[in-house]
């Protein structure tokens, strides 16, 4: 202290020795400053994403767990484990290995239902995640390619679900590669080559299982998590969006600092959720691989799904007709090489509607830029009710899902509620046309009921079911006027309006701009307008009288 | 003794009584009805059963199956369903029918042993058919592993690989087995009630739907190594809970987390 030299900081704890040491070495202390300092906004639906990483982490450890014991081999041998219903029976290595990991291996069993329910809940919720984005609005500039890969990793997590469902080469996940080969297979010309590259020969092959084990513990979770880097790198770079309210604008960011309450929110969400997933890991079975018995391609065994997010895939194949009206949807098509079978009975659904999901969900962000010539930054939501058009495309798309998703399951519609499972299938069928034109209608109409119910509730206030009666005999409803933090939440929000067709530079109105005229107005033809300051002052004014009213007849009383 | 005498006054003397009776009887009524059981798995019929039985059948049966079960509009013809088909559909419930539908549908038997026995005694002498099963194959102590194969290969398809059922064409349905008595399993094989196939001796030997009941029995004995269940039925309860039960927990601790203390 008494020397003049640069010595900045002199510690004095051992702890403080360590700490000053790593930090001349790496600077944490400044990216600790740095990061410490972003601000988060506080909301539950922010937290979505934080549970899909900290499933994804969990994964990663009950999944290296899994590595120790599992064997990928096709080799056949016969078991002679402890679960005595399939002693002796000739099964192949990967499923004997699925086995002892589940009756041999001490928490075996526990470690491979964790991995199992956390996959389930990584997919759910990396969707309610994405819904959450579209539904308020947060993939607009400057966040598009986020939700790109944001998509991406939906993808990815679909893949890494696919293969690991496949690994224990049991009935049901065998059954499930027998429907990804038919669909392979469906691909006109190449379809067979493919199948045979993928199993390596004719279905099932000794190959499969092993090439899925490396996809499924090398490459795939190696790209999950260069995209969740990705991922996360951009929402330190835009910051994170937040909520319509009063002295938030696209310019802050009102919220917690991360360090260190939001840290310790965060990090203590982590045990909490990995608490949830060990408690239903402990107290339900999940895919009780012994039940199912080896895979024999002979039988496949009634209820055979797949697992929740290939369900609507599976639904789709399920609704999808043989012959239609008389007409097959299976054709020959004689080639100069000879004839090739194209089977859009099973190419049609298994492709089409995921790939028309998908398409959607990726370019989205793009269409509502060009409709609405929105170029600048947004960091300030939506409320779904505020983009009535957005939403209900959002629930059209939903609904759309669920039919398949249910579809599915239509065996179990069947036998749980006691009708016949050929009308199930009928009925998802036509909803599946209707259902997402239905709920466009209903949702935007919704919406728009909502926005009307604001409009009135800051215009004149929240009905107090207080009825007084007016020194003429007129009996009036007291409303009470709200506080201007939650006015503004009612009244403080965009509401585009519809679009003419613009001419160029010619004078000409293109086409193509007809197209986005007519796009624009039907998005924001029907539209409740917030209200303004001055119907804001209008209505006040008119509340003012009525409480003097109010006042004149206590004075009177 | 003594002991025991000056404890007769005791307050809980007269419950301690009562459970005592209530075993009892729950116990000797118990072997009455095993007795009863396996007097039925006898194959011979005297001719006081056949004709009590023509007398119930004609009661009970005849409005749909005919005098006679040479069979009705409403009915099919009985002649060569054999003892085991009366003791099958009689003894689950399924006949007399609930009501017409897709299929009958199980419910609790309208007819005591005796009686059901006298209603086999009577279709058996109409022709030739499958028997009551002997015990021998309704032990359940064969191979469960061969009869997991067995019920994999030949069952699963409708009643699914856990035995929970599934669901079959326009209303019709392949039952869950948890519950089912062996013989009515071992009889459903060789009869083929409703939409089920017949599976002869010829098919699979009575050995092997011995395997089967043990195999049955064995994962039915064994419960969930795992934890509840959640029906058997696969993914799709598995997803059902996910979206559900964890997702609802999952939500009310992110609400919790960005409340605000006050």
């Amino acid at each position: 202290m008494s020397s003049a030299t640069q010595t900045p900081f002199e510690p004095t704890t051992s702890t403080g020795r360590i700490t000053n040491f790593v930090d001349e070495r790496v600077g944490g202390s400044g990216i600790l400053r740095e990061f410490g300092r972003k601000v988060f906004p506080d909301h539950w639906s922010f937290m979505f994403g934080e549970v899909a990483l900290y499933s994804f982490v969990i994964l990663l450890l009950s999944g290296t767990f899994l590595t120790f014991f599992f064997d990928p081999s096709m080799a056949e041998t016969h078991y002679h484990g402890s679960y005595v219903p399939l002693k002796g029976v000739e099964m192949s290595v990967a499923y004997s290995s699925s086995l002892n990991i589940s009756f041999e291996v001490r928490g075996g069993l526990f470690m491979r239902q964790v991995h199992h329910w956390s996959a389930l809940l990584f997919v759910a919720s990396v969707s309610v995640h994405m819904l959450r984005v579209f539904f308020t609005g947060a993939f607009r500039k400057p966040r598009e390619l986020n939700w790109v890969v944001g998509g991406v990793l939906l993808i990815l997590s679909l893949a890494a679900g696919f293969t690991g469902y496949s690994l224990p080469d049991d009935l049901l996940s065998g059954n499930g590669l027998r429907i990804i080969d038919g669909v392979v297979k469906s691909i006109p010309i190449v379809g067979t080559y493919i199948s045979f590259f993928l199993f390596g020969g004719e279905f099932p092959g000794t190959a499969i299982i092993s090439r899925l084990y490396m996809l499924h513990i090398m490459l795939v979770p190696a790209m999950i998590l260069l995209m969740v880097a990705i991922h996360l790198f951009m929402v330190v770079v835009h910051k994170h969006t937040q909520y319509p309210g009063p002295g938030r604008n696209d310019r802050n960011v009102v919220g917690y600092p991360l360090g260190p309450v939001y840290a310790a929110k965060a990090g203590g969400f982590f045990f909490i959720v990995f608490g949830i997933i060990a408690m239903i890991s402990a107290f339900f079975q999940i895919n009780p691989i012994w039940n199912y018995g080896p895979y024999d391609p002979s039988p496949v065994s009634a209820g055979t799904q797949p697992d929740w997010y290939i369900g609507f895939v599976d639904g789709a194949l399920r609704l999808m007709p043989g012959w239609l009206f008389n007409i097959p949807m299976e054709w020959n098509i004689p080639l100069p090489w000879g004839t090739n079978t194209l089977s859009f009975n099973v190419l049609g659904p298994a492709l089409i509607p995921a790939g028309l999901i998908f398409a959607l969900m990726f370019t989205y962000p793009w269409i509502e830029r060009w409709v609405t010539r929105d170029n600048r930054e947004h960091h300030v939501l939506d409320r779904p009710r505020n983009a009535p058009t957005r939403t209900a495309i959002g629930v059209a798309g939903v609904v759309l899902y669920c039919v398949m998703w249910a579809a599915a399951s239509s065996d179990l519609i069947a036998t749980h509620f006691h009708v016949s499972l050929n009308d199930v299938t009928y009925w998802l069928r036509a909803l599946f046309f209707i259902g997402p034109v239905l709920g466009f209608i209903v949702t935007k109409r919704v919406a728009l009921a909502l926005q009307r119910k604001d409009r009135e509730i800051a215009l004149h206030g929240r009905e107090t079911g207080r009825i007084v009666r007016l020194p003429h005999g007129e009996f009036q409803e007291i409303h009470a006027q709200l506080d201007d933090y939650k006015r503004y939440k009612l009244v403080g929000y965009e509401s585009p309006v519809a679009e003419e067709g613009i001419p160029n530079e010619n004078g000409i109105v293109t086409k193509k701009e007809n197209l986005r005229a007519k796009l624009s107005s039907f998005f924001f033809e029907d539209r409740v307008a917030p209200a303004t300051p001055s119907e804001l002052e209008a209505g006040h004014h008119h509340e003012a009288i009525e409480a003097s009213d109010d006042d004149n007849k206590a004075v009177t009383h | 003794m003594k002991a025991l005498s000056q404890k007769r006054r005791h307050p809980l003397a007269a419950l301690a009584l009562l459970v005592l009776g209530l075993m009892l009887t729950g116990g000797l009524y118990a072997v009455v009805t095993t007795v009863n059981e396996a007097k039925a798995d006898t194959t011979t019929f005297t001719a006081h059963q056949v004709e009590e039985g023509e007398k119930l059948f004609v009661a009970n049966c005849a409005t749909c199956h005919g005098i006679g079960a040479n069979g009705t509009d409403a009915g099919p013809s009985l002649a060569g369903v054999g003892a085991a088909a009366v003791d099958f559909q009689v003894g689950t419930g399924r006949m007399p029918m609930q009501m017409q539908g897709p299929q009958a549908l199980g419910k609790p038997a309208q007819f005591t042993t005796e009686q059901t026995r006298e209603l086999s005694a009577y279709v058996a002498t109409l022709g030739d058919g499958p028997a009551v099963p002997s015990e021998e194959y309704l032990d359940g102590n064969g191979d469960a592993a061969v009869g997991g194969e067995l019920f994999r290969v030949n069952c699963a398809m409708c009643h699914n690989a856990a035995a929970a059922g599934g669901a079959l064409t326009r209303g019709k349905f392949a039952p869950a087995l948890a519950g089912v008595s062996n013989s009515h399993i071992y009889e459903a094989m060789v009869t083929g009630p409703q939409n089920m196939p017949v599976f002869n001796d010829a098919n699979i030997t009575p050995e092997g739907k011995r395997d089967i009941i043990t195999f049955l029995n064995t994962i039915e004995e064994q419960g969930n190594p795992g934890g509840a269940k959640l029906g058997s039925l696969g993914p799709v309860s598995e997803g059902l809970f996910i979206w559900t039960a964890v997702l609802g927990v999952i939500v009310g601790f992110t609400v919790w987390l960005t409340s605000r203390t006050s």
